[in-house]
């Protein structure tokens, strides 16, 4: 999916055939700086967005749900682009009145679709979807106190722990939170140089952390230990606005720059697989003859695998498909979208 | 060719032919009437001239042989050779016979005055004889009158003779008995006097005679009495030894005479190591109350010659007397020695280690080494007396690791040198300014630390080099030739200190306050240019110094300049490239917070440019002047014309009309981008955070770029009412105005500014934008 001013693009790719679908459902309420997807229900999903009025930009936040016959992923596509855009159809309103503009919403991963936090200024609110989503309700929310004016710029809910954490930047720190207590945890103090943009959790290793910032800078780390980042990648040369790990083969990392390019790299020493996707005998196949001497390969090393540099204008969205997890989408300032596969070759390697 | 005979024995040769022709030159005839002289004196011709024997001496057809028959010869000619060859034989025959004639004249002619003389000789010869022989025999008979006379005196003193013999003998005897009844009490004296030695001589020289009739009862008394006295004189001679008051000279002739008096060898050789030992001890207690815990000890110099004298100087005389005296202990002795000499020795080198290891913080290297020279002098000689104790290996390693201490000792001090100049630039760079007097610009600072770094070095190297010096007894061994210089002086204090130098100044490129406030960025740029400097000229200068002072003579891989030069070119660039990122930090945080905090929705119409950009301008100027201070001006792409009069009709014209239609509609979105793609297209990437050149353009290039890059991220993340688009439009013409002057190509700032009006005009609602005109006005009014 991809945003734009007040519109949402469903975007379908036809991977056999190649083939690209888009669809266009207007988002009536205003601009959308952030979109998230529910976990439980593929129709729904939750916004943050501008809204202008009387000279003073309010950013809100909502969750809608979109038309049924788009939610099949199957459909024939509207060929007839001059059909009239479909509306979005508004749940509710995280109501932000008391807390100020919202940074970020996230829901709940793997959970029922019923849990979701967002990010206000300095406030860190968890809702609770009641009655179908119809009604959102502030079921707890903490707050940060500190010198001059704190805001939440990014969150990411942990898959791990049964969902009980989830991390949050502000500025050049990261911090850890508990929502069952709604306390943080940890804190990673001036976890980047400058401004921190985004992170993300390894979908495999529960204690593993990615983050990217304005200082070039991807850094790993263990929440363990929060001193000293477990790794450091300094390959973009403008702030990296976006890293996220591969669902599955959790060594593969995307982050995306507004240097203009979007990097895929091999983190294979900090993955979960760091010899090498380990097959059970079972799986052997009888023309897999070779396979045992690829097995006794060296364990590869961390590298980038690829630099893509397709946009023309900086990046500011990367994400893995859900469905398929080779292939990745990114967006960049002046709309465009490219959609990339991991290289075939490295895949295979992963793989076997 | 057969020699042709000397017809002299064999007139009847007839006239048969010769069998030779003609060809008796004058050597050989010559010789041949040598031959015929030889042969009338009995000699063989073969053995008189050593000639080789041709033919068969017995052949008798030989010419010239001893059995030359003439019958036999002519026989054999007649009966063998034709007519003409007899005929040639007979004329060469007569020839030679008439030649030999004319020999045998020549000679008689010539040797005849020398007969004739001899002849008169002979007659005067006999003449002389004649009277002789009268006198002779007149000799003879006064001779016998003689052996007459004398035969009678003999007869008559024989009886005396014998008697004065027998008296003699009997007087010779006397005196040796008196010698051996006297012996006791000469002992007894010579003991009583304390003259040892002439009782042990006495006694030595009795002892056989007595040992030979102790069968006597009279001597044996003798040999009693004198049994009695030397145990005495022996007890006398071990007390003194033990007392061992008495320097070692003394006691070693006490052992020499009770050695000499029969006493057991290996005994005595235990003693005599015993007192040995404690005489040293007292004065190695004496050199570590010197070392003692409170320090007024005497310098390290004074120390070694302590030492020197006291210890191993005692330790030379033991073991001189050692081997001396107990030279006939044979190998086993010597191991003693050596042992002994070892243990004490370690002590020894304990202390004089902990001495050295107390010297081990101070400057001066002159009289530490003059110390260790002295040192390792001193115990050359032992080492040499005793070379299995092996007290020249470990002096010499332990003047091998006090040197190699040294060297780092020197590295730690070039260390703290270097950081000492750092925080003197820090303190300079953060003294604050009194008012009209500047403080020492950033030319200078640089200038002072080079300098200061330099002299450091070369005071380390001279301080070092004394090491290596010619008249230092160790300068020659192979440690100071060969590794000291290589890997020590070069490798380890110079490369390595080039090499800490270059870490850490990089340490200040990944300091964690990455804010900028940990390090002064003027302080990276001077060091970044420090680096650069090493790199052209001052690193290869310091090595080639320190080759030339240390001829580098082994084989060590040693570190090559251009990869240290590489090192530091490096540093330099990290350095640099990290001042560009601090101060474009700097300026970026500023234009960050103005964009950032403002509400740009309900702003008023812009009458003047903001006050930020005016900073900004200021402190770009700032920064171009400090570069400027330390690195030259750069290129630049030639500049078309005076691109301050650029106006930003673009904005308003082609560019902004594809850009901010509403263009998310399904139908069209591609085209109405695609303008702004294809130009982008044309312009190259601009990669924001990229290294930069080691000039001042390159410089100011990247910290400008990088503030404009973060102005236009900035800005693409806010909503603009129309004059907020308007104040931003002349912020950017502001910028664009001052800014160009200090990039290597203008484009570049065009380019980004552009990009920030276009983003800004795309993030407004209301894009009206300002004329450019009235924008001109605004810029230029200030």
């Amino acid at each position: 999916m991809a945003l734009g001013t007040g519109w949402i693009h469903i975007i379908d790719f036809d991977d056999e055939n190649n083939i690209i679908n888009k669809n266009v459902l207007l988002h009536q309420a205003g601009e959308i700086w952030h979109i998230s997807a529910s976990p439980a229900d593929r129709g729904v999903l939750a916004t943050c967005y501008n809204r202008t009025s009387d000279s003073k930009v309010l950013t809100c936040a909502a969750v809608w749900r979109m038309p049924k016959e788009l939610e099949s992923g199957s459909h024939e596509s509207p060929d007839d682009s001059s059909s009239t855009a479909q509306t979005l159809e508004l749940l509710c309103h995280l109501d932000n009145t008391a807390h100020g503009n919202m940074a970020c919403v996230v829901w709940e991963p793997m959970g029922d679709g019923k849990k979701i936090i967002s990010l206000a200024d300095n406030h860190i609110l968890l809702w609770d979807l009641q009655e179908s989503s119809s009604q959102a309700v502030l079921a707890s929310s903490a707050s940060l106190e500190g010198k001059g004016q704190l805001k939440f710029t990014s969150g990411r809910w942990s898959p791990h722990h049964n969902c009980t954490q989830v991390a949050t930047a502000n500025d050049t720190t990261l911090r850890g939170w508990d929502t069952r207590s709604m306390s943080q945890i940890y804190c990673i103090e001036n976890a980047h140089g400058q401004l921190v943009r985004d992170l993300d959790f390894n979908p495999n290793k529960q204690y593993y952390l990615a983050s990217c910032g304005d200082d070039c800078k991807v850094k790993f780390w263990d929440t363990r230990n929060v001193t000293e980042p477990v790794k450091t990648l300094e390959e973009h040369s403008h702030w990296v606005w976006n890293v996220r790990y591969n669902h599955s083969h959790d060594q593969l990392v995307l982050t995306g720059s507004s240097d203009s390019r979007v990097i895929l790299s091999n983190m294979v020493s900090i993955s979960s697989e760091p010899f090498g996707h380990l097959v059970d005998d079972d799986d052997i196949s009888d023309q897999e003859d070779h396979r045992s001497e690829e097995k006794s390969k060296e364990p590869l090393q961390d590298n980038v695998i690829a630099t893509y540099e397709e946009h023309e204008d900086s990046v500011y969205a990367v994400d893995w498909s859900s469905a398929d997890p080779w292939l990745f989408a990114s967006l960049s300032y002046d709309g465009r979208l490219v959609i990339n596969r991991v290289p075939r070759a490295l895949k295979y390697h992963i793989l076997l | 060719m057969a020699a042709a005979a000397a017809a002299g024995p064999s007139p009847g040769s007839g006239p048969g032919d010769s069998p030779e022709g003609p060809e008796g030159e004058a050597p050989e005839r010559r010789r041949k009437a040598h031959g015929m002289l030889k042969l009338y004196y009995g000699l063989s011709e073969g053995e008189a001239a050593g000639r080789p024997a041709g033919p068969d001496p017995l052949d008798p057809t030989d010419l010239n042989g001893a059995h030359f028959d003439p019958e036999v010869y002519l026989d054999k000619l007649r009966r063998e050779c034709p007519l003409a060859q007899l005929m040639d034989s007979e004329t060469d025959m007569v020839r030679q016979i008439r030649a030999l004639d004319s020999d045998m004249q020549t000679l008689v002619y010539e040797n005849y005055n020398k007969f004739i003389s001899a002849t008169d000789t002979i007659r005067k010869m006999k003449n002389d004889f004649r009277k002789m022989e009268d006198e002779m025999d007149r000799l003879a008979t006064n001779m016998a009158v003689i052996t007459d006379f004398s035969a009678r005196i003999s007869a008559t003193l024989q009886d005396r003779h014998e008697r004065i013999t027998k008296l003699a003998g009997v007087h010779a005897l006397l005196r040796k008995l008196q010698f051996l009844f006297e012996l006791p009490s000469r002992l007894t004296k010579c003991v009583e006097l304390g003259a040892y030695g002439q009782a042990v001589r006495y006694q030595g020289r009795a002892q056989a005679v007595l040992q030979q009739y102790q069968h006597l009862p009279s001597f044996r008394a003798i040999q009693d009495d004198c049994r009695v006295i030397t145990a005495r004189l022996a007890q006398q001679l071990r007390q003194r030894f033990r007392e061992g008051g008495s320097g070692a000279p003394e006691q070693a002739e006490c052992v020499e005479l009770l050695l000499a008096l029969g006493e057991p060898a290996e005994e005595l050789c235990e003693e005599f190591l015993a007192h040995a030992r404690g005489r040293l001890e007292k004065e190695l207690r004496s050199l570590e109350a010197e070392l003692g815990p409170s320090p007024p000890a005497p310098d390290v110099l004074e120390f070694t010659d302590h030492g020197g004298s006291g210890f191993v100087g005692g330790l030379c005389q033991v073991a001189a007397a050692y081997q001396e005296l107990f030279a006939a202990q044979g190998p086993a002795g010597a191991e003693k020695l050596a042992a002994f000499a070892r243990e004490l020795g370690s002590r020894y080198f304990a202390l004089v280690e902990r001495r050295l290891a107390q010297e081990q913080g101070g400057g001066d290297n002159s009289l530490l080494v003059r110390a260790l020279d002295r040192f390792h002098r001193r115990l050359r000689a032992p080492g040499a007396l005793l070379a299995a104790a092996g007290l020249a290996d470990a002096a010499t390693e332990i003047v091998e690791r006090v040197a190699r201490e040294r060297l780092g000792h020197h590295l730690q001090g070039l260390r703290a040198a270097f950081l000492g100049c750092l925080t003197d630039v820090r303190q300079a760079l953060a003294a604050p300014r009194v008012a009209g007097k500047e403080g020492p610009g950033l030319a200078e600072l640089l200038a002072n630390v080079a300098s200061s770094i330099l002299s450091h070095i070369k005071a380390s190297l001279a301080a070092v080099h004394l090491f290596t010096a010619k008249e230092v007894s160790f300068s020659n061994k192979p440690y100071f030739r060969g590794e000291f210089c290589s890997q020590g002086v070069r490798e380890g204090l110079i490369v390595g200190f080039i090499r800490s130098m270059c870490q850490t100044a990089q340490s200040f490129c990944d300091s964690p306050g990455e804010k900028g406030g940990a390090t002064p960025p003027a302080l990276l740029l001077l060091l970044s240019r420090l680096c650069l400097d090493y790199e052209t000229a001052t690193i290869s200068y310091i090595l080639t110094l320190t080759d030339e002072q240390f001829l580098v003579q082994d084989q060590f891989p040693v570190t090559p300049v251009s990869t240290l030069c590489a090192e530091a070119r490096e540093t330099a660039r990290r350095l640099l490239t990290h001042y560009v990122k601090v101060q474009g930090l700097v300026i970026s945080q500023m234009l960050r917070k103005s964009v950032e905090t403002r509400d740009w929705l309900s702003t008023l119409e812009p009458r003047n440019v903001r006050a930020v950009m005016k900073r900004v301008v200021e402190d770009t100027t700032a920064i171009d002047v400090q570069v400027g201070l330390l690195y030259e001006e750069g290129v630049r792409k030639a500049q078309s014309s005076d691109s301050s009069k650029r106006t930003f009709s673009v904005y308003s014209s082609s560019r902004q009309q594809g850009r901010y239609a509403p263009s998310y509609t399904p139908s069209a979105p591609m085209d109405t981008n695609l303008l702004s793609n294809i130009q982008k297209l044309f312009s190259e990437r601009i990669d924001v955070f990229s290294p930069v050149e080691f000039n001042k353009v390159s410089v100011l290039t990247g910290i400008i770029k990088i503030s404009l890059k973060t102005l236009l991220e900035c800005v693409r993340l806010r909503t603009f009412g129309r004059f907020g688009l308007q104040q931003v439009q002349v912020d950017c013409h502001f910028l664009q105005l001052y800014l160009w002057r200090f990039v290597a190509d203008e484009e570049l700032v065009h380019l980004l500014l552009d990009e920030v009006v276009a983003s800004a005009a795309l993030r407004c609602p209301d894009p009206v934008p300002m004329e450019p005109s009235v924008v001109e006005v605004i810029c230029e009014r200030g």
